[in-house]
């Protein structure tokens, strides 16, 4: 049995430390684990991705397309992108706020991701929708997205472990003066 | 032995502390960037850490310290090895004593590469022992026997993880201290019969390596990690040979399946020749899964012709897998399908998505390159100028609206090229821009060069105090080694004098008047001249308060997107904000905007 993982965002999100702390989480659970992501010419404000795996039967840190039982999407043209990887039975989280990239501004486009929530809707039978801008706001800061959506893509129960196993990992990852926030957006989704 | 969740070039760095490392020295360059830094992470202190100034001093350090019997590794990614490859070729007949590795790391894509080349040809070129790991624990446990066999053989040995290998990670087991192999160096003996090439030595040491090469081959043949798995059928009459990551691929794809012969290739140098026999017999025909060049492919052709071998060799070189790019899971289960006559999975077409947005990299908010280059297309607007690039953040200058580099070839061409243009284009203005780190790496002899054969030719020194893109490594001019020692800096202006420079001029590049006018200045004036952009890299510097816009000034030209391309900048409601999570504060907006409407942070 293997946990096909696809985080997925744009640069700056917290997605790697998301994708280490899941890994962290399931390795404490006896589970073998290994992941592949973008890094390099991706820097602040690129398409970025991890693949994560967990389980037994598995060889390769990347997974193919249709493979992944879950996608974490940070912004939703992402999610977009990365929805060719997503299984027939698999299910997405997807943070509602969009993140303009520069070439937008520059040629004036309109992308303000409804459409991408639209189509996200249409083909996908378990969306998990997160308004990550609302949370930020909600817990007073914008660096616990991640760990918002985190809480969220455990509750689907798509991953093979309890909050309270994220919660450990986060606390061995995180600064101390951090821990009890990151406790709070880990649970904010309920 | 206990559990760690690493990433391959961690895993590559503690393996080789785990089997004695004494010294290891390179050159910064994705992907192969972490092996030294995981390595000075973990440094007891036993352990000899540096960032040597390019690849060939690397090369040449680790050649020495492995003279002295010390366990060497010079690391790399594959473009260095080109940089390197003067002493690497020679050393190849020299020889080391102590066990000495090569880590060239390459890059199918490749995703952050000026090429796609193959270390393995460079491994057969310089004829030394290559190893080829395809996962996170067979890169932990490979470096180990690099270092045994270079030891056992007096050679140094290449051992080239591709991308996916060097930055993907997975939980591998890992030694307890207790059980590292532990040693020490003897020190250099003098022998000029064995340490000093002359035509006498080399053609007696051209001879041992061949010699060499041929029994390797042998002893690769038996290397457990030269892997012949036997097909589920035993009448299976097809087989598939790979290696590295794209190994990991293969076995994915058969998965669930009735699976070939399997041939995993370590080793791609000395060919496992015997062991290919073996994994030829009795089969119709081969797949080769390879990623960058054909190497397996054209050895497994080879084998068959000299052993009268009646096996269909396909792979690049016939069209049954891409020549180009990297391998996926998905593009490898393809080509298998194909070769095994599998079915391919129906695709359930979905609605075509929205048109999605592209986020090609960027310069950060506040990065001093933007302002850097925007001083110089002010200064030079309505002029005929060529830019010259260089490799480093400042590459990314080129997309619009910046729009300033010209030319693009690899670490420090960019101060010769202009002279080149500069010879056949008369009336260009020509302009080279380099890094800091990219100045020491390989551009001061384009400098001496430029001042001995009197070119007339402004160079730009984006000088942030750091190596920007791989990650912010130290260099010369940062004054910190990987020791952790605080150095004296190496001055770029007293090096740029000291080669017979007269104008040297150190500005700001975030004060634009000034930084205009000493372009327009510098640019008038004959012969070989510099400007030395000084400001530190803005990821490394605590942000100041971000830029504020006043709406009731704005009037909405757009003028400060249009000519910076900030990522702070944005347009939201209709109207130009700052966007304050990103803004750090630089001020370059509010010296572009024409009514004076961009003011609140601390200048």
């Amino acid at each position: 049995m293997t946990n096909n993982i696809l985080l997925c965002g744009v640069g700056g999100q917290g997605i790697v430390l998301t994708s280490k702390l899941t890994a962290s989480a399931a390795m404490d659970k006896g589970y073998h684990v290994m992941s592949a992501e973008t890094i390099g010419m991706a820097q602040k404000g690129g398409s970025v991705f991890s693949f994560l795996r967990i389980g037994n039967e598995m060889y390769s840190p990347m997974f193919g397309r249709k493979q992944a039982d879950i996608i974490i999407a940070f912004e939703p043209a992402e999610a977009v992108r990365m929805l060719p990887y997503l299984s027939d039975s698999g299910c997405v989280i997807v943070n509602t706020h969009p993140v303009m990239p520069v070439t937008a501004v520059l040629k004036e486009s309109s992308y303000n991701g409804e459409e991408m929530m639209n189509y996200l809707k249409g083909c996908v039978n378990d969306l998990v929708i997160v308004d990550g801008a609302k949370a930020c706001r909600d817990l007073g800061s914008p660096k616990v997205l991640n760990m918002v959506m985190l809480g969220a893509a455990i509750r689907s129960g798509f991953l093979p472990f309890t909050i309270g196993d994220a919660e450990r990992a986060m606390e061995k990852n995180v600064k101390s003066q951090f821990v009890e926030l990151n406790k709070k957006a880990l649970n904010y989704i309920s | 032995m206990h559990k760690e969740f690493l990433m391959g070039n961690a895993a590559i760095a503690r393996g080789a502390i785990a089997a004695g490392l004494d010294l290891i020295c390179g050159y910064p360059g994705t992907p192969s960037t972490e092996v030294l830094e995981t390595t000075a992470k973990n440094n007891k202190g036993d352990i000899y850490v540096e960032w040597s100034v390019n690849e060939k001093a690397a090369m040449e350090l680790g050649a020495g310290a492995a003279y002295c019997g010390a366990r060497t590794m010079v690391t790399m990614k594959q473009v260095g090895l080109n940089v390197a490859a003067d002493p690497l070729m020679s050393l190849a007949y020299i020889g080391v004593k102590g066990g000495m590795v090569i880590m060239v790391a390459d890059d199918p894509g490749p995703i952050s590469s000026q090429t796609e080349q193959d270390t393995r040809h460079f491994a057969a070129f310089s004829k030394l022992p290559c190893f080829d790991p395809s996962s996170v624990q067979e890169a932990y446990d490979m470096i180990r026997d690099a270092f045994a066999y270079s030891e056992m053989y007096h050679t140094p040995v290449l051992f080239r993880p591709t991308t996916r290998v060097c930055h993907g990670y997975a939980s591998i087991d890992v030694k307890d201290p207790e059980e590292y192999y532990t040693h020490k160096p003897e020190g250099f003996e003098k022998d000029p019969s064995k340490w000093v090439i002359f035509p006498k030595l080399s053609y007696n040491a051209h001879k041992n390596i061949e010699k060499r090469n041929i029994e390797l081959s042998d002893v690769f043949s038996e290397y457990h990690r030269n892997a012949i798995i036997l097909p589920a059928e035993p009448s299976c009459r097809k087989g598939i040979a790979s290696h590295g990551i794209s190994f990991t691929y293969v076995s994915e794809a058969i998965v669930d399946r009735s699976a070939p012969k399997l041939f995993k290739v370590s080793t791609p140098f000395p060919f496992p020749e015997k062991a290919a026999v073996e994994f030829l017999k009795d089969l119709d025909e081969v797949l080769c899964i390879e990623e960058l060049d054909p190497v397996i492919e054209r050895e497994l052709t080879y084998v068959c012709g000299k052993y009268h071998l009646n096996t269909k060799i396909r792979g690049k070189l016939t069209g049954d897998v891409q020549t180009a790019g990297e391998n996926t899971c998905d593009s490898v289960y393809c080509c298998i399908a194909e070769f095994m006559g599998w079915e391919k999975p129906a695709v359930k077409e979905m609605d075509a998505p929205p048109e999605l947005p592209v986020r090609p990299p960027v310069l950060c908010a506040g990065c001093p390159h933007r302002a850097s280059f925007y001083a110089v297309k002010t200064a030079m607007k309505g002029k005929k100028c060529v830019f010259c690039g260089d490799i480093g953040c400042y590459t990314l200058g080129n997309a619009m609206p910046l729009d300033m580099v010209d030319t693009c070839l690899c670490m420090g061409a960019g101060v010769n090229i202009t002279q080149g243009i500069g010879r056949m284009d008369p009336g260009t203005t020509c302009f080279a821009f380099v890094g800091d780190s990219t100045f020491f790496a390989s551009a001061i002899t384009g400098a001496v060069n430029a001042v001995y054969n009197q070119a007339d030719m402004t160079l730009i020194v984006l000088d942030n105090s750091t190596t920007a893109m791989t990650g912010h490594q130290p260099h010369p001019g940062t004054g910190h080694t990987m020791m952790g020692q605080v150095v004296d800096k190496v001055s770029i202006e007293a090096v740029l004098r000291g080669v017979g420079l007269k104008t040297v001029e150190t500005v700001d590049p975030l004060d634009l008047e000034t930084a205009v006018n000493t372009v327009k200045r510098v640019a008038e004036e004959k012969g070989v001249k510099a400007i030395i952009f000084k400001s530190p890299c803005a990821v490394l510097i605590k942000p100041e308060k971000p830029a504020v816009i006043d709406e009731d000034k704005c009037i909405g030209c757009k003028k400060c997107i249009n000519s910076l391309g900030c990522p702070g900048i944005i347009i939201s409601g209709g109207k130009v904000k700052i966007d304050s999570s990103l803004c750090t504060g630089c001020g370059l907006c509010s010296q572009v905007c024409p009514v004076d409407a961009i003011g609140g942070m601390d200048k």
